[in-house]
């Protein structure tokens, strides 16, 4: 860990809350990615079923 | 091949699905590169102290903020022009990732500034110009949602896109424009005089690099599934009639 002296607070925070933001947006894109390939799928093998 | 022909959603998903794993790869590889650089193995500036560290999540997020608007302005202008589906889904499939970027430049350059400036915000011409980028950026997500039928609301939020685009640029020229405010002028110059020093120039580079591929990869991902999406609506809408 560098020594950040005086602007520890400041630096930190600004990578902490950065990277929990990229974090969470990747997160949510591959949770809504998932869900969207299972209900297409779904909906796709109904209506080869369905004929 | 032209380039056009990518526009059909079938052809789109088949070329993303090759590219992605390698955009991922990419991307994870020169964002840990240049953020591990920036935070352990660049010296403190002697004048800003360790807070220059900042630079390496401000710069890159302020860039691809304003970038993302640019590419939502050409995505909305082809949709508009040409009404290609896979053109407008991908301008909305980028406006979250604008908005995140938006977001890390306010909130580092406001933590940023504290120290330096001796206050988190100013009602500065590029500052503020980022803010209503910011409003743009939620508007812009607001109106895709509130609007039932995809191809009214793609008309509209590109409408909104090429209004907001007034903003976008300011962010990046209002320090040109007005000769005023607390925010320097840009920290990437062609200028070598005014270049900043290798030691934080080489890490910065990977920095917005790395920025730039993880927009493509979540925009990339993004799109696809907006096209999923658009798809699964389309047959259970068939379902329902028949």
């Amino acid at each position: 860990m560098p020594d950040l002296g005086q602007y520890a607070g400041p630096v930190l925070a600004s990578y902490a809350v950065a990277i929990l933001l990229l974090v969470v947006l990747t997160a949510l894109s591959l949770m809504r990615a998932s869900k969207a390939k299972k209900t297409l799928d779904e909906l796709e093998a109904r209506r080869r079923n369905n004929g | 091949m032209s380039l056009w022909e990518y526009a059909n959603p079938t052809r789109f998903m088949r070329l993303t699905d090759r590219v992605l794993p390698l955009f991922v790869v990419l991307t994870a590889l020169t964002m840990v590169i240049g953020l591990v650089w920036g935070f352990f193995f660049t010296p403190d500036d002697y004048k800003q102290g360790s807070t220059v560290k900042i630079i390496f999540l401000h710069v890159p997020a302020a860039m691809m903020a304003i970038n993302i608007w640019v590419m939502m302005l050409v995505a909305s202008l082809i949709w508009l022009v040409r009404r290609h589906h896979v053109s407008a889904l991908a301008a909305r499939a980028a406006a979250p990732i604008g908005v995140t970027m938006t977001l890390i430049a306010l909130f580092t350059g406001a933590i940023w500034g504290q120290p330096m400036w001796g206050t988190y915000w100013a009602w500065d011409p590029r500052l503020t110009a980022f803010m209503i980028l910011f409003v743009f950026y939620l508007g812009y997500i607001a109106l895709w949602s509130a609007i039932e039928d995809p191809d009214t609301a793609g008309d509209l939020t590109s409408i909104l896109c090429l209004v907001g685009s007034v903003f976008a640029l300011l962010s990046r020229y209002a320090v040109n424009f007005w000769n005023q405010g607390l925010h320097q002028g840009a920290s990437l110059s062609m200028d070598k005089e005014q270049h900043i020093d290798n030691a934080y120039y080489i890490p910065l580079l990977f920095c917005i690099a790395g920025f730039v591929l993880f927009f493509v990869t979540l925009v990339i991902l993004r799109t696809r599934t907006e096209i999923r999406t658009r798809r699964a609506a389309a047959l259970l809408a068939r379902e329902r009639q028949g």
